[in-house]
């Protein structure tokens, strides 16, 4: 009795589920019961559940526990007891996967399918053909076409879907019950024809002349099962996406026609089969109204559809959308938190600036009550408003402070910080309100990671605004009040001030030098090395120690010191060796799906690996840059290849990327012919031993520059040479015996100013620096560009020199300024003006280098 | 106590007896099972795996196992041996050219030590066959006279004609009912 109590207390406490605690050792061990003789089928039913829901939760079973467990219910079957015998069918398949010699099970099954008892009949089905593989169905094949016209639907149903299953192991097998499936399609049963179909199709998908058939067969005819007509609503649309010819016509004039069934289920799967067309549609209208109806309906399901299908809709047409506005409108205060999401996303991307504060009061209604993830998709909503009306950033920032100060995970937080950080960068407008709320989120911010990002935001801009002094006051609050991280990431803050605001430095000062007695190592020594810098008073220092701080790539810079410390370390690191952060652009859907990037090796990493294996690589010390890629041939030729340029101090790695887009022949010995211009010397050629069909591989090239830079800009010559190996098209095997010698001609390709110079973020002071490189050498000249357009000429000459578009500024008269290292490690600055005159465009450019040779050099290659 | 406990069992019908049909594929053992059960010849196919029936033989109540006999099966044999009361052996009595294996099987499956108190019947199964083997001599093919401590009986039958079931089930009945 004791025990008793104690149990239903533990029931309680655990709400309720009682398989919560459930051991799997326990669970086995009780699993020998069913070896048990008579079977007490009350209890063998629960053992059996236990074990399922251990399954089920993604307990592993080894091979040996799940083999044993699996003979024990086997024993199972000489009970009689209907309710037992389901739940061993379910448990077979269950261990199907993991047990080994499961066809002990097949004789059994094989009777129960095609037995009298009906409740045995489709579970069988299932369970047998999770244990047959393709060697053992021809054995129960015959059973198999007899369950699929069976007369009774459940049977029917289980043979079609187990067959589908089947067919992606044994395709030939289970095309062979074809006939069977298609008899079975003109059945009375809705779902047993929707199965039918599913498995003809699916046998069928290869084949589109008998898919194309197989859909138009039912056009113009009454479908009963609604089910099946979804399905072929699918599979016409399908259809429309792959064939380009008039065809598709028939298939969206179905689409369309089922749009005015009677069933909702049908209606919606064609509304939504035709938003979602990749091609473009004549007519959205039909669709889009049969959408704004579901808006309407008593039904939350439909509801919810619509407002979904609308929403994603919103990303491709959003005119299209316009119409649904007051449908859109009524859902807002929707009972359904899910639903009025939706409805108030899609409104905001699609209305017009005056709806916006309306909106926004809507939403704020009742966005305590929706889930993060919800709350996320509002947040990216209001950031792409504020791009799209930047004048309303006011009560957009104040909104999203609003949400900021709610309740909510980091996720969500961190979701509403970027989408004020991004308002802030973007619009200079919405700058001093943003860094406003931002500094007040941090004085109550429970997320380190989340405040360091926020005072680096407000290290960078702060210092520019009208007022900077009202910063400081809530940067240092944080060195007072925060753990060490964020302490030292207002230190830097702090620091940004006084190298940027003179006037603010010696109070800036006076801070620094109490945080130098700070407990946590990093917070001290950033406070001493900011002091000290800012002491020297060199402009020069502050500008590339504080403010302009090159960024790296830590895992290369990590990688980078290792190296250093491996191979010279008495020598000291040349921090320019390594790879500055790579700029990616990011495009960003408009429609919130979430896809998991796989992790991804850096093109960096890649490369460094593959250079690796190139003897001698390593004297070639640290790799200066990798420029743009090169195609040395048409595309869809025989051949393809292209061209990489690894640039070293003194020399370069071509790395030819050779694909072999002939199945019937194998490439041998591939190597690369170069002819160099004069002052070139050819290192070493890493050849490629075999290059095989459809398989990149690379042979590598090592040149030296000539000595002198001047000699440096170059065209080369390239022929592909190689021995041809007939193969079998089918296995890739070779013919016997020799192949045969030949060549292929490759594009000339330019070793040129932009494959040895690599750009630094250009300076704010950039005339400064110029002046501080008054002493420095320069070369000026001015030049006839071949353009009419100045902007296009902008652009070619920013390209010629490796400089980002946005060097260029000025409208009528164009201002290219730039700065960068010269392979070797010289600095260079370039300042160009464009001027269009009548005919083309005039450039007078120059250049300042300690090396008087590199200035000279980038003039003559724009000659 | 064991007298009480026989008192009950009497009083509430007697428990099932665990009957296993064993034999080399082909011998005959689906047939026997469904003749017992259902009192006809059905037509079978090869058992991959194994039935299991109810039979009820003169107010006895027996729960058969008919395991499959082709070589790949036989080694399942042993997951089914527990509690075991008796072993219907089934030899095809035509196929002199296996009668050696069937031995081997059979004396192996003796061995095992979850069978030890089982009863052992034999079958020489399909005695219509012309050329088969005799009771004799199968007997003596199998080396039955070698078992020691085993009750065991040697019946000829032919499952598709229904002769010798009966006595083979008659016997088999009393030995059980005397063992208890």
């Amino acid at each position: 009795m004791s025990s008793f109590k104690r149990d239903k207390k533990e029931e309680e406490d655990s709400g309720g589920n009682p398989y919560q605690n459930l051991d799997k050792t326990i669970v086995l061990q009780e699993a020998r019961y069913f070896n048990e003789t008579p079977v007490n089928p009350r209890k063998c039913i629960y053992i059996l559940s236990k074990i399922l829901y251990l399954l089920n939760q993604g307990e592993k079973f080894t091979t040996k526990e799940a083999t044993d467990v699996f003979f024990a219910t086997t024993k199972l079957f000489q009970s009689k007891n209907v309710m037992l015998r389901r739940m061993v069918y379910l448990c077979i398949k269950e261990l199907s996967t993991m047990a080994q010699d499961i066809i002990i099970v097949t004789s059994s099954l094989t009777k129960d399918m095609t037995g009298k008892e009906d409740l045995y009949r489709p579970a069988a089905i299932r369970a047998l053909c999770s244990i047959t593989d393709s060697t053992m169905l021809q054995a129960i094949e015959r059973y198999m076409k007899e369950a699929i016209v069976d007369k009774n639907p459940a049977v029917s149903s289980a043979a079609l879907v187990s067959a589908l299953h089947l067919s992606s192991s044994a395709p030939d097998l289970v095309r062979r019950w074809v006939n069977e499936a298609q008899e079975a399609m003109n059945s009375d049963d809705p779902m047993v024809c929707y199965h039918a179909l599913g498995l003809v199709a699916g046998l069928k998908k290869n084949d589109k002349l008998s898919t194309v058939k197989l859909i138009t067969r039912y056009f113009g005819t009454s479908v009963k099962s609604p089910y099946m007509l979804c399905l072929l609503i699918r599979l016409a649309a399908q259809m429309v996406e792959t064939d380009d010819s008039d065809n598709s016509k028939r298939f969206i004039d179905f689409i369309e026609y089922c749009l005015r069934h009677k069933s909702e289920m049908v209606i919606y799967e064609a509304a939504h089969a035709i938003v979602n067309l990749k091609k473009p549609v004549r007519d959205l209208a039909p669709a889009v109204s049969v959408l704004q109806l579901f808006c309407g309906s008593s039904k939350a399901s439909l509801r919810l559809a619509g407002a979904r299908t609308l929403a994603c809709l919103t990303a491709k047409r959003p005119t299209a959308v316009a119409a649904c506005t007051v449908d859109l409108e009524n859902l807002i205060s929707d009972p359904n938190r899910s639903v009025a999401t939706l409805a108030v996303t899609t409104l905001l991307a699609t209305g017009a600036e005056s709806s916006i504060d309306r909106l926004m009061k809507q939403i704020s209604s009742f966005v305590s009550e929706i889930s993060d993830e919800f709350k996320i998709i509002v947040v990216k909503a209001i950031r792409r408003l504020c791009t799209k009306f930047p004048r309303k950033h006011q009560s957009i920032v104040a909104f999203l402070a609003g949400m900021l100060r709610d309740e909510g995970g980091l996720e969500f937080k961190a979701a509403i910080a970027d989408a004020i950080i991004e308002i802030v960068e973007e619009n200079p407008d919405a700058k001093e309100t943003g860094l406003a709320h931002l500094c007040e989120f941090i004085e109550d911010c429970e997320h380190s990671a989340l405040a360091v990002r926020i005072l680096h935001l407000l290290g960078r801009e702060g210092p520019k605004s009208r007022q900077p002094s009202r910063y400081i006051r809530f940067i240092y609050n944080r060195v007072i009040l925060e753990s060490g991280p964020v302490r030292a990431a207002a230190v830097s803050a702090v620091a940004q001030f006084g190298a940027q605001r003179p006037e603010m430095l010696p109070n800036i000062k006076v801070l620094l030098s109490r945080c130098e007695l700070d407990d946590e190592d990093e917070v001290r020594d950033r406070a001493i090395f900011y002091n000290a810098v800012l002491d020297t008073g060199d402009q020069q220092l502050i500008n590339d120690y504080i403010i302009n701080v090159v960024k790296l790539n830590p895992i290369q810079l990590e990688k980078a010191l290792r190296e250093h410390i491996a191979t010279k370390p008495d020598e000291a690191f040349d921090i320019m060796s390594v790879p500055t952060e790579e700029l990616k652009e990011e495009k960003e859907d408009i429609v919130e799906v979430e896809v998991k990037k796989p992790t991804q090796m850096t093109t960096e990493e890649i490369y460094n690996e593959m250079l690796s294996h190139i003897p001698g690589v390593e004297r070639l010390g640290p790799i200066f840059k990798r420029a743009q890629v090169v195609e040395l041939t048409e595309p869809e030729t025989e051949y393809t290849v292209r061209l990489y340029k690894h640039i070293f101090a003194r020399h370069i790695i071509l790395q030819f990327e050779c694909v072999n887009t002939l199945n019937d022949q194998q490439l041998e010995q591939v190597h690369v012919r170069l002819d160099t211009p004069p002052e070139y010397n050819l290192v070493s050629i890493v050849p490629c031993q075999k290059l095989v069909f459809n398989k990149p591989d690379s042979v590598f090239v090592v040149v030296e520059f000539p000595s002198a830079y001047l000699d440096s800009l170059g065209t080369f010559g390239a022929t592909l040479e190689f021995v041809v190996r007939d193969c079998d098209p089918n296995t890739g095997n070779p013919d016997p015996g020799e192949g045969y010698a030949d060549s292929y001609p490759l594009e000339e390709f330019d070793i040129n100013c932009a494959d040895q110079i690599k750009t630094r973020t250009a300076a704010e002071d950039f005339e400064e620096t110029w002046e501080c490189a008054a002493n420095s050498p320069e070369a000026s000249e001015t030049f006839a560009l071949p353009y009419n357009d100045i902007e296009e000429a902008g652009k070619a000459v920013c390209r010629h020199l490796a400089l980002p578009n946005e060097a260029v500024s000025g409208d009528a008269i164009k201002e290219i300024k730039g700065c960068g290292i010269f392979r070797g490690g010289a600095p260079v600055l370039m300042k160009a003006k464009l001027v269009a005159i009548n005919v083309g465009v005039t450039m007078k450019l120059a250049v300042r280098s300690p090396r008087e040779d590199i200035a000279q050099l980038l003039l003559s290659a724009i000659g | 106590m064991g007298g009480l406990f026989s008192y009950f069992r009497g009083l509430l019908g007697a428990r099932e007896m665990r009957i296993l049909i064993l034999g080399l594929d082909g011998a005959g053992k689906t047939t026997i099972l469904y003749k017992l059960q259902v009192g006809e010849v059905v037509t079978t196919i090869p058992t991959i795996g194994f039935n299991v029936e109810q039979v009820t033989y003169k107010n006895l109540k027996f729960q058969v196992w008919d395991l499959g006999g082709q070589t790949s099966i036989r080694p399942y044999w042993r997951c089914y041996y527990g509690n075991t009361d008796a072993i219907i052996y089934v030899v095809d009595s035509a196929d002199r050219d296996r009668i050696g294996i069937s031995k081997d099987e059979l004396v192996h499956m003796l061995r095992e030590e979850e069978l030890a108190n089982a009863i052992l019947v034999v079958l020489a199964n399909k005695q219509d066959m012309a050329g088969c083997l005799t009771v004799a001599e199968v007997h003596q093919a199998l080396g039955l006279d070698a078992l020691r401590d085993r009750t065991f009986q040697i019946f000829k039958t032919s499952a598709v004609r229904g002769e010798g079931l009966d006595q083979a089930m008659d016997w088999l009945s009393d030995a059980l009912q005397a063992r208890k």
